[in-house]
């Protein structure tokens, strides 16, 4: 107590009573889960924007394909069962880490990392096919949005492998210290919204296809 | 090399040649000094590497104040031709290096010199107030840093490598587009603002926690300075707007490096869509700019008038009111794009309506100066020249605010004047209120006070002479970017107006004086008690300039005005409050890795302009290996012994002696 009697304070007395937000400065653990889940947000808003700039130009498509006759709805229920999926194995991994248990942990952040790339794998034939048939993203208006909105959820799966790579990396190497704990927590979060995003997509774009 | 020649070095532009060589002249210079007078170990290991939030403010600002006189020098270069350029007279600057002018003028006082000031003095003073060891995430906030420069380097860098954009400091499509503006200008605009956005997401997101989860115990969200509370304001804005314009950009990038459809004339691309999702941006970083700089007059009222703020809890709500309502007027940047009379209205109302809580804060102001035993130091200076000027320029906005009003008033000197209005008079006076304010704690001593009220004096003065004018020649049909006028009977207000810059120039010159006077006589103004103004938050309450963690015990909060609360209890009781003990500290470890990753995003930004691939994915690779060695970096922080913290806290006065 550098100045202030705590005499003059009953309310600082016991902790219990003491409102959250009189408390000091927060433990480490919540601050950085906190500063994630800003930037989360901040990811979420660049997706608002892509899916703003989707639902002006969806229609505009200059005589060229619409999204009914380009879309393989099959393939991307198969693509959603993959990534909704690796949610879950992602959070059976995040659970196993809090746990220290470490083969649980390789065991489901491998078949997260083989869900994802395999949602990643269909994505890019996907890709593929359509610029083979000449509806690539230099076609229309329609589809720089198209190809600029899924490619960017993409992108940010692929960038996600990566980490996820490198997060088992860390667990091999550094073991479960609380910033490795943190880490993974984190991007459990990560994979978590991309999932959010995707339902997004797949509603919008997909099933909103005309 | 992709598109880079020897071409792209303008030596047959005199005027930019010559500004070239004085620039890499000028740079050289200085890295002589450092390099003979041996300070590279010094500056590298205190500054470049520092995760220290005083010492990144300290040099947020100073890139501030750089970026100042270059982007002045643009204004007076714009001011003088067009004082001569009437009739059939060209003037000196063709119409495609003004165009340049124009555009980095714009660009660089917004992005480089009014952002780094305020996020500057954030970095400076949040920690201080909330009365904690630094920011959420000390490293991250250097690497904020070091992206902000990289951003600053790639715009300098294209006057003398290529070219700048010709587009306006918004860069509007299709003008924007590769059919029309083939050279690199645009790419040099978008990756420098690309790069050092990225750094200033990333610092709205580590103030945004340091002030909702990092707080001194004690202090509640009703406890916390009003500076505090606009700074809260300010990084929410900047965690919900700076993405828009990264998407934004990145769709404009897209358009012009693979052919995508965005916003071109063809394939039905649709330009307006830029306009609308730059402006959800852009209105919001006005009130990312002039929030903090309310925070500050806040401050200054209340210190300086030996009052609390008058209306704290009005204060607060005005200032999130208008956090809130800045993503509603969006619009009206551009009511002759013809949505119709209902949308137009609709905006209209909404930018009549944020009116209102600014004017709250003007009467609570007026309030807290009200029967206060107000000092006249420099700081008060500014604050009072601010709210008579923005006041001025608030009314002109609700005025073009009405959309038939705007019809005629769209894109003319009115426009012009109207922005600078409340852009000098709010964020610049603010700036330097604070920089005023708060040099003292920065660096233990003050800034001499006859030559700050002279710098006051001339922006002050200079700013009426150089705007006034400007709405007179709006209202008479002159538009902004003109590079000549047929009209001679606009030269006369043309030319007070380059008298207003001029006097603005003094007012610079007179800044760096002040700095350089101030620097050598500072043993005299030495600041003691680390309370030089009878200062009433928590920042005052410890050394200045304060350790590197601050405070070696965290203070105890119990109301607004913390540390005022503790010296008047002192006054009272002559008995020594018990301390409590001292406990080691742990500080975070200096980190390169701002730097490295800064150093690599200037590779990569400058190879992706010239289309230089192998160079661009080195960059990037770069970037992604100092990121890899960074995530194994197990000892982040340092300890503090007991022993250091006790020997320097018996040295100091106690809190409250000075007064």
């Amino acid at each position: 107590m550098s100045a202030l009697d705590v005499t003059d304070a009953p309310e600082l007395l016991r902790d219990d009573e003491v409102p959250l937000s009189r408390r000091g400065p927060a433990a480490t653990r919540d601050v950085v889960a906190f500063g994630f889940w800003l930037f989360l947000l901040s990811d979420i808003v660049i997706f608002a924007t892509l899916f703003a700039g989707y639902a002006v130009l969806s229609g505009q498509t200059a005589g060229g394909p619409t999204g009914v006759q380009l879309f393989d709805r099959g393939r991307v229920l198969l693509e959603t069962a993959c990534l909704l999926t690796s949610s879950l194995t992602c959070g059976l991994c995040a659970l196993s880490c809090v746990q220290r248990n470490t083969a649980a942990t390789y065991l489901w952040g491998a078949v997260t990392f083989l869900l994802g790339a395999s949602f990643i794998a269909l994505e890019f034939s996907e890709f593929a096919r359509l610029i083979a048939q000449g509806a690539g993203p230099t076609r229309s208006a329609f589809l720089s949005a198209f190809f600029s909105l899924v490619g960017t959820h993409g992108l940010h799966v692929t960038l996600g492998l990566g980490w996820l790579m490198v997060m088992m990396a860390q667990v091999t190497t550094l073991g479960f210290r609380p910033m490795i704990i943190r880490r993974l927590l984190c991007f459990s979060l990560f994979w978590h919204t991309l999932d959010i995003v995707w339902i997004g997509v797949f509603t919008i774009v997909y099933l909103g296809a005309r | 090399m992709g598109k880079l020649t020897w071409a792209a070095i303008p030596f047959d532009q005199p005027i930019q040649m010559a500004a070239s060589v004085l620039v890499v002249v000028a740079i050289a210079a200085i890295l002589a000094l450092v390099t003979s007078k041996g300070w590279w170990p010094y500056v590298w290991r205190e500054w470049i590497t520092s995760v220290d939030h005083k010492r990144i403010g300290v040099m947020y600002v100073l890139l501030g104040l750089v970026m100042l006189v270059r982007g002045f020098i643009d204004a007076i270069m714009m001011r003088s031709q067009l004082a001569i350029a009437a009739r059939g007279a060209q003037g000196y600057l063709p119409p495609e290096h003004y165009n340049q002018i124009f555009s980095s003028h714009g660009t660089i006082m917004i992005f480089f010199v009014a952002m780094p000031f305020v996020i500057g003095l954030m970095n400076l003073v949040l920690p201080l107030q909330l009365g904690i060891r630094d920011v959420a995430f000390p490293t991250l906030n250097s690497v904020s840093l070091w992206l902000t420069a990289a951003g600053v380097l790639l715009v300098n860098l294209s006057l003398v490598v290529g070219e700048f954009a010709r587009t306006g400091w918004l860069a509007y499509p299709p003008l924007s587009e590769l059919a029309y503006s083939p050279g690199v200008g645009v790419d040099y605009y978008l990756w420098a603002l690309q790069i050092s956005g990225v750094g200033t997401l990333l610092t709205g997101i580590n103030f945004t926690t340091t002030i909702l989860k990092l707080r001194a115990p004690g202090m509640g969200y009703s406890q916390m300075p009003i500076f505090c509370w606009t700074a809260l304001a300010s990084s929410l804005l900047i965690i919900a707007a700076f993405p828009i314009l990264t998407a934004t950009f990145a769709m404009l990038l897209l358009d012009r490096y693979l052919g995508f459809h965005f916003f071109t004339n063809d394939l039905s691309g649709n330009a307006m869509m830029y306009v609308n999702l730059i402006w959800a941006w852009g209105h919001p970083e006005v009130y990312i700019l002039i929030l903090p700089a309310f925070g500050v007059f806040s401050e200054v009222i209340a210190t300086f008038s030996g009052k609390p703020i008058f209306g704290y809890r009005s204060m607060v709500i005005a200032t999130m009111a208008i956090c809130v309502l800045s993503f509603m007027v969006w619009l009206h940047h551009f009511f002759t794009m013809g949505a119709g009379a209902d949308v137009n209205s609709f905006f209209g109302i909404m930018t009549m309506i944020i009116a209102v809580p600014t004017g709250v804060k003007v009467f609570n102001w007026l309030f807290t100066l009200y029967g206060g035993r107000i000092r006249f130091n420099v700081p008060v200076y500014w604050a009072l020249g601010f709210m008579v000027t923005f006041v001025i320029g608030g009314m002109t906005g609700v005025l073009m605010a009405v959309p038939p009003a705007d019809f005629v008033l769209h894109n003319s000197l009115f426009l012009v004047a109207h922005f600078h209005n409340v852009i000098i008079g709010g964020v610049l006076f603010g700036a330097f209120a604070g920089y005023t304010y708060w040099f003292p704690k920065a660096f233990g001593f003050t800034l001499d006070e006859r030559l700050g009220k002279a710098v006051f004096w001339c922006w002050f003065i200079g700013f009426y002479l150089a705007f006034m004018p400007l709405y007179a020649l709006g209202l008479m049909g002159a538009t902004r970017r003109m590079q000549h006028y047929a009209d001679a009977g606009w030269q006369p207000l043309m030319l007070v107006a380059l008298v207003g810059a001029v006097v603005i120039l003094a007012g610079l010159a007179l800044t760096i004086l002040q700095l350089v006077i101030s620097i050598r006589t500072r043993e005299r103004r030495r600041d003691l008690t680390g309370d030089p103004w009878d200062g009433r938050t928590l920042e005052w309450s410890t050394s200045s300039p304060p350790p590197p963690w601050n405070f070696a015990r965290l203070p105890q909060v119990q109301g607004i005005d913390a540390y005022w609360e503790v010296k008047h209890r002192r006054k009272e009781s002559t008995a020594a409050s018990a301390e409590g003990q001292l406990e080691a500290i742990w500080v975070p470890k200096s980190s390169a890795i701002g730097f490295v990753t800064a150093f690599f995003a200037v590779v990569m930004g400058f190879a992706l302009i010239w289309h230089i691939w192998w160079m661009a994915a080195a960059g990037l690779a770069g970037i992604v290996l100092g990121a890899l060695v960074h995530a194994w970096r197990v000892e982040g922080e340092v300890e503090i012994p007991v022993e250091t913290l006790a020997a320097l806290e018996s040295a100091r006065p106690e809190p409250g002696a000075a007064t």
